[in-house]
């Protein structure tokens, strides 16, 4: 349902950011990307927002070709990006003011329901922890039922417990709404936790070295075998051999 | 925040919340010492006849000026004469910054145009317009009217251009990837953004305003509490001009308080000093 087709992007400065990109996911899947900086995978994922644009190559969204932002695309960033203005139920029906009224406030209890912020629901953002902004950033991007949600390193700033609760309400939510997922990460483990399949992007220009499969039933357990011989085939994709040495030394 | 929130025993909130109440009023209070003292040493040291008094009026005598001018109707009508010079040079210097604001922040283009122009213009301490204000615009209400506008249009201008300038592009980048459109954009993410900036350009030009509307009344007036001053003066009637002094002072800070009043319900969302929040953000 999510097409990407030979993706090439280059900056005015001549820079090649992504070249050859070629990516079909499916529906309700959930697709991890990683790779180390500068590999383009951000690039990639505005490129599908429709906030920027490709040099080469196209998206397409059950078809739709994406020039501009599009209906069925949603976004979660790396900081929550809240509306400092508007209280967490507002933030949350943001993206729902043309529904009715009812129908708007329905959606927004059930999601708040959901991530067990209900009691917060008329709180300021900045009366909130990184953690609970980041869930309402999520629940905000979700309320409005996008087929694809793309979340861009949406778990990176967070210390690891709370990271890992994040993952939890993540699936949860996925769950709920069953949108097709493209979480790009630094975070390997992350990655094996959450996804059906792992792209495994290398730098200069920007482009997919592998794709791994996920087959292991959900939740995960991190330390069997399996996750660790994934891990450690990734970290040598990456080029962290000395990193793969050690692991395999283990 | 949330952690020690979350630690504070509710129970102590009010006895704490109370205290802190009761010390910032003795920390106001302290500020009415040095002009009070100030006022009964003058009282006393004319009452005793160490000076006369005469250049400088005790309040006792300013008062009773005031209490004259205000049972004889002059007070009003000379403050309300100001007030009226104040509000349309306000309103048109408003109108004006902030279009002209909103215009260079809104497009390069018109940033690159109009921005050298005006901060060049800028540079012209506003008084200086004042013999060519009088020439185009003659010496009563509009030259005084358009003095006041200009004074506050730049403030205003500055402070519009800025405060767009300063809106986090990654939260418009949010509001792109909802796809509103440029209108929905301006209305429910740069207007609330810009808000608090706004206000602040507000107050400042307010301020500018009364200070013009001084000059303005200098340049020949008959009405207007600027008139008080240069009769006083003109007339050896030092007790008049403080009188006039004072309600120049008493209408600012009223006339500020009331812009304040009026914003502050749509910026309940900022953070406020000393703002305590009853349960915490929790876990």
């Amino acid at each position: 349902m999510l097409r990407i087709e030979s993706i090439g992007k280059t900056y005015k400065t001549g820079a090649r950011a992504l070249a050859g990109i070629s990516l079909d996911v499916n529906e309700a899947e959930i697709v991890a990307v990683v790779g180390g900086s500068g590999c383009g995978k951000s690039t990639l994922l505005r490129l599908i927002a429709g906030l920027d644009h490709a040099t080469l190559g196209r998206i397409q969204v059950d078809g739709d070709v994406i020039t501009a932002p599009h209906p069925a695309v949603g976004i979660v960033f790396q900081e929550p990006r809240l509306f400092a203005w508007l209280n967490v139920e507002q933030n949350i029906g943001f993206a729902l003011a043309d529904l009715p009224r009812a129908e708007r406030e329905q959606r927004v209890a059930t999601v708040l329901r959901r991530i067990g912020l209900t009691e917060h629901a008329k709180r300021w953002p900045r009366e909130l922890s990184g953690g609970q902004a980041q869930r309402i950033a999520l629940a905000r991007a979700l309320v409005a039922q996008p087929r694809v949600l793309l979340l861009d390193e949406p778990f990176s700033a967070l210390d690891a417990f709370t990271r890992a609760d994040l993952q939890d309400h993540l699936l949860a939510l996925w769950a709920d709404y069953r949108p097709t997922l493209l979480l790009v990460t630094h975070d390997i483990e992350e990655a094996l936790v959450l996804a059906d399949r792992v792209v495994v992007m290398q730098p200069r220009p920007g482009r997919i070295a592998a794709v791994l499969k996920v087959n292991a039933a959900r939740p995960r357990d991190p330390t069997t075998r399996e996750f660790e011989t994934l891990k450690r085939e990734i970290l040598g994709l990456l080029g962290h051999t000395r990193h793969a040495h050690a692991v395999a030394a283990e | 925040m949330s952690a020690t929130d979350g630690i504070v025993p509710l129970n102590l909130a009010p006895a704490s919340a109370r205290r802190s109440g009761s010390s910032s009023t003795r920390l106001a209070l302290l500020g009415l010492v040095l002009p009070v003292g100030l006022a009964l040493v003058w009282e006393a040291v004319v009452a005793l006849g160490w000076v006369q008094g005469r250049l400088m009026p005790p309040p006792s005598v300013i008062f009773t000026t005031l209490a004259n001018l205000s049972s004889h109707g002059d007070l009003w009508f000379h403050a309300q004469a100001t007030l009226a010079r104040v509000a349309a040079g306000f309103a048109l210097g408003v109108a004006a910054g902030t279009a002209l604001g909103v215009l260079a922040g809104g497009s390069v283009l018109a940033r690159a145009l109009l921005d050298p122009t005006l901060q060049g213009l800028r540079a012209i301490p506003s008084i200086a317009w004042v013999p060519l204000f009088i020439l185009w615009l003659g010496i009563f209400e509009t030259s005084k009217v358009a003095l006041i506008a200009v004074g506050v249009a730049f403030p205003i201008y500055l402070g519009t251009l800025g405060a767009i300038q300063a809106v986090d592009r990654k939260v418009i980048e949010v509001g792109r990837s909802f796809r509103l459109s440029k209108w929905q954009l301006a209305r429910r993410i740069l207007l609330p953004a810009v808000l608090p900036h706004y206000v602040v350009a507000l107050r400042s030009g307010l301020g500018l305003g009364w200070m013009f509307v001084v000059a303005a009344e200098f340049m020949g007036a008959s009405e207007g509490l600027g008139y008080l001053l240069v009769d006083g003066q003109q007339l050896g009637k030092p007790a008049q001009i403080v009188a006039a002094i004072l309600i120049f002072a008493v209408l600012g800070k009223a006339t500020d308080a009331l812009l304040v009043a009026a914003t502050t319900p749509f910026l309940r969302w900022q953070d406020t000093v000393g703002e305590a929040d009853p349960n915490g953000a929790g876990g």
